[in-house]
């Protein structure tokens, strides 16, 4: 399908985004009796296919005594199922000429896989195999404990800053247990997890009803839509779980906490805040747009002034989700910034600063080119992702599965277009110290202060 | 746990080969070569610039190539801080009205420009970038800011395991060659001044041997056009310098870097492979594909998937121009670190001694024509993909060719090129960790120099 272009030639002044700059990817969508809800978007442009599957359990599932189990539980997914021995997984994938991976997220677990188109019936084979069975061993179980506790080391216990902010923080800024929770896991937990939790925690979560596939690239739709009939169709239906709400009210007054790292060589700060509920995009995205005018490129407001001209920090980010990713989680998710800061500037002068530029766009507000410039840079970035078709696929999955609607995917554009500069203002009002958790990392063991 | 009844798996659909993207080209009067594709998708333009960058040999005197690593370094993170008629915050603004992003950087061989737009703001992007080539200004307040700051984020990348062993293990296989040392210490920063940069930039940054790569939803005569309509008055006199040749690769003990209370230990082990060009080329790549080049390779089988010592051993190949390299990387638990070390010599071993199966070839070489057809499936992807491959000499037609060689290589093939390439005594080896409790143990296996 062609795609409408932005005409528009360059100006001198910000660009202000026709319509056109939207994507019109095409959304089919149908569901099989076992409650599978399935996405197609069939696109010919390239002869490869993206094929996603989305649980709708992650981390905030884990119980007391698990933390970890839901990635843990991911690494499973690719021990054996149905019809597939250790390995195998991965070796008809590659040695198809596909890639694919894994991943859990707050409250999500996906697998996905992108190949040549002519291996499209084979991916969903075998995501409906360990859909329909998970086979492991004690010793595969064994075995994957093992390397999680690696993945851990290396990402986190080995690594400077590792787990800054997205472990760190969630203890200080959420008190239910669900959202608090290590959720790379403990390892005393890990390795007192068995046979019979993979089995339970399967069965009540990886049930088709409560599953999303979607199937992006260069296909037929009739085709796929038999494949998967005939591939996942006579998977049993089983109770999907009742999404609990874990809901919790925004912090009463500031909390702070410091963490220290020896292997850090210098100190870094992280800011949270609670933020209304992502479902109601009108109210979340001004927050997801504030995140940018503050922290995305030298023109932004805290990089401009603080890394640009005067120096007082090196490194800032900022950005909705603990893992980074603004539409992908719900309620309760936290607005997060980042700064690195050389020694020579304290912690207060650092917190001082980030007040007074929320204080300004509070009291002062933006001009329109500001925000349209913001705009119009993540609406770029936004297209270059969904240009590729895992990044379509893994976008359209989460949309489904969080919001029953795909064609976000399309639309997503001009739902950022329509953010207007007062509804940025009023989300740098709600930023205020009284209601943020701060969590200070400092470089060394803490044993010498 | 539950007893299901095994399903046959399905065969693979005729393949639906793809299209070999069609490449407009054009050679500017003042030298720049542009290459540009027409990918429909998005409304958005990839813009990719390669320009010859390589430093001298040495230390001390005239070509002082640490000296010329700091300058470069820093030329790449202050290029874009300001040109005669934009300051660095007012360049930022107007890059982001674009819907665009431009980055520069430098590293031993070249400097390299990377940037994505709205098509709608192609035009716009390409005049800044001619800024920047033919008016960057490196004020001082921006080049002395980038220092200090580059000095931080330096001891914040140096406290990484990977990067302690990276820098260790080029340093011992390259010496005083630029690809000894790929990032400047604070010393060498801290004698940089504006002045120099830019008449590193006047010497250097020319459009003669320059690489100008543009995939985006626009015709290939209108993206040509509108790139000459902006930098033809890039006319620059300098020269490009090439890479210099590489030393032999070293001979010595395994070096063990210490790392206290380390819970991991970073293993490494780095030899040459061949180049892009090379006849080994494609027979070597499945070799490294079949010992530890993807998931589903018998190293990842052995270390990870059979005794869990680790959670992502890779086996990767570089391409930098003055010699390929392979370096094999794991990090794994400090108490299995001599094991780890045993299977890995293990499997190098039996790869580049007994033949590999035609099974586990098959399976490599597909992945491997597969991969590459999936890196040219997006406008970024494709963007990269070209830029790589001219900067190396070839064009598109490598995209239809490379398959090919694949499909050619035999069992026979790929054993000679792992005994050529793989053999364990031929590469490097560098282990970062806790040497109080990983030294006694790994000296049972290998002569160690701890320091």
């Amino acid at each position: 399908m062609k795609q409408p272009r932005a005409r528009r030639a360059a100006t001198k002044g910000p660009v202000r985004l026709a319509k056109a700059a939207s994507p019109s990817y095409v959304v089919e969508r149908f569901s099989l009796d076992n409650g599978l809800r399935v996405v197609l978007s069939p696109d010919t442009s390239s002869p490869v296919v993206a094929v996603a599957v989305y649980y709708d359990v992650g981390m905030r599932s884990e119980p007391q005594g698990r933390t970890g189990f839901a990635h843990l539980f991911e690494h499973m997914m690719f021990q054996g199922s149905a019809s597939l021995g250790k390995t195998e997984h991965f070796s008809h994938v590659q040695g198809n000429g596909g890639t694919l991976n894994g991943s859990t997220h707050v409250d999500y677990t996906n697998y996905y896989e992108v190949m040549p188109s002519a291996a499209t019936e084979l991916a969903l084979f075998l995501e409906a195999d360990r859909m329909r069975s998970v086979a492991v061993t004690q010793e595969n179980l064994d075995n994957q404990i093992a390397v999680v506790q690696n993945e851990i080391r290396v990402n986190v216990l080995n690594r400077p800053y590792g787990g800054f902010p997205w472990l760190m923080v969630p203890p200080l800024l959420f008190d239910d247990f669900a959202n608090s929770h290590n959720g790379y896991g403990d390892f005393v937990d890990l390795e007192s997890s068995t046979l019979e939790d993979a089995q339970a925690f399967f069965d009540r979560y990886y049930a088709p009803g409560n599953a999303v596939l979607t199937v992006a690239g260069d296909i037929d739709s009739a085709q796929v839509r038999g494949w998967v009939e005939q591939h996942f169709g006579d998977i049993p239906a089983r109770p999907v779980p009742e999404r609990p709400s874990f809901a919790e009210p925004p912090l009463a007054q500031e909390k702070r906490a410091v963490e220290h790292d020896r292997l850090a060589p210098a100190p870094a700060v992280a800011m949270a805040w609670r933020v209304p509920d992502p479902a109601d995009l009108a109210t979340y995205l001004p927050y997801v747009v504030l995140a940018e005018v503050l922290t995305d490129g030298d023109a932004s407001r805290l990089q401009e002034r603080m890394i640009l001209n005067d120096r007082s920090a090196t490194h800032i980010s900022g950005y909705l989700g603990l893992l980074g990713d603004p539409l992908d989680a719900r309620d309760p998710t936290p607005f997060l910034l980042e700064v690195h800061h050389p020694e020579e500037t304290s912690l207060d002068a650092v917190v001082a600063t980030v007040d007074q530029e929320l204080a300004r766009l509070a009291s002062d507000g933006l001009e329109l080119p500001e925000l349209d410039r913001t705009v119009a840079r993540m609406t770029a970035r936004y297209l270059r992702e969904v240009d590729g078709v895992l990044g379509r696929a893994t976008t359209m999955s989460v949309f489904e599965q969080q919001r029953g609607r795909a064609e976000l995917v399309n639309e997503l554009p001009d739902l950022l277009r329509q953010v207007v500069p007062a509804q940025v203002q009023e989300a740098a009002a709600t930023l205020t110290p009284d209601t943020r958790a701060l969590l200070e990392l400092r470089p060394g063991t803490g044993e010498d202060a | 746990m539950t007893t299901v009844q095994k399903r046959p798996v399905p065969p693979l659909a005729k393949p639906r080969p793809a299209k070999l993207p069609v490449v407009a080209e054009r050679v500017l009067d003042n030298g720049l070569r542009v290459l540009a594709v027409r990918r429909r998708g998005v409304p958005l333009a990839e813009l990719r610039l390669r320009v010859p960058f390589a430093g001298p040999t040495g230390r001390g005197g005239r070509s002082d190539g640490h000296a010329f690593r700091a300058q470069a370094q820093l030329l790449g993170d202050t290029l874009l801080s300001g040109t005669a008629t934009r300051t660095a915050a007012q360049l930022a603004a107007d890059v982001q009205a674009l819907g665009g992003q431009l980055s520069a950087s430098t590293d031993a061989d070249r400097l390299g420009f990377g940037a994505s737009v709205l098509v709608s703001g192609l035009p716009g992007l390409l005049d800044v970038l001619r800024e920047v080539l033919t008016s960057a200004t490196y004020p001082k307040h921006e080049v002395v800011g980038e220092r200090d700051r580059l000095v931080q984020e330096l001891a914040i990348y140096r406290s990484q395991a990977a990067v302690v062993a990276r820098e260790a293990l080029l340093s011992r296989m390259y010496g005083e060659h630029p690809y000894g040392r790929e990032l400047p210490t604070a010393e060498e920063l801290s004698e940089v001044k504006a002045s120099q940069l830019r008449s590193l930039h006047g010497k250097r940054i020319a459009p003669e041997g320059s690489i100008l790569t543009l995939v985006g939803d626009l015709p290939p005569s209108r993206a040509l056009d509108l790139v000459e309509t902006a930098l033809s008055g890039w006319t620059a006199a300098g020269k490009a310098v090439q890479t210099p040749p590489l030393p032999a690769p070293p001979d010595g003990p395994a070096l063990l870097r210490d790392r206290p209370g380390a819970v991991q230990t970073t293993l490494r082990m780095s030899g040459p492979a061949p180049s892009r060009t090379d006849p080994d080329y494609a027979a070597f790549g499945l070799a490294n594909l079949v010992f530890g080049g993807y998931f589903s390779s018998r190293w990842v089988a052995n270390i990870r998937e059979d005794k869990g010592y680790t959670y992502s051993p890779h086996s990767q190949v570089e391409h930098p121009p003055a010699g390929s390299r392979v370096t094999v990387s794991a990090d794994v638990s400090t108490p299995t670190t001599a094991a780890a070390l045993l299977e890995t010599v293990y499997e190098l071993g039996r790869v580049a001694t007994t033949p590999v199966g035609q099974d586990e070839l098959d399976q490599a070489r597909r992945y491997a024509i597969g991969v590459l057809a999936l890196s040219t499936a997006s406008q970024a992807g494709l963007a990269s993909t070209l830029s790589q491959l001219a900067g190396a000499g070839l064009g598109v037609e490598w995209l239809r060719d490379h398959p090919a060689q694949l499909a050619a290589v035999t069992v026979d093939d790929a054993r000679a090129a792992a005994a050529r390439y793989l053999a364990p005594n031929r590469l490097t080896t560098v282990l970062v960790g806790d040497v109080a409790q990983v030294e006694a143990p790994l000296r049972t296996l290998v002569d160690l120099e701890v320091g």
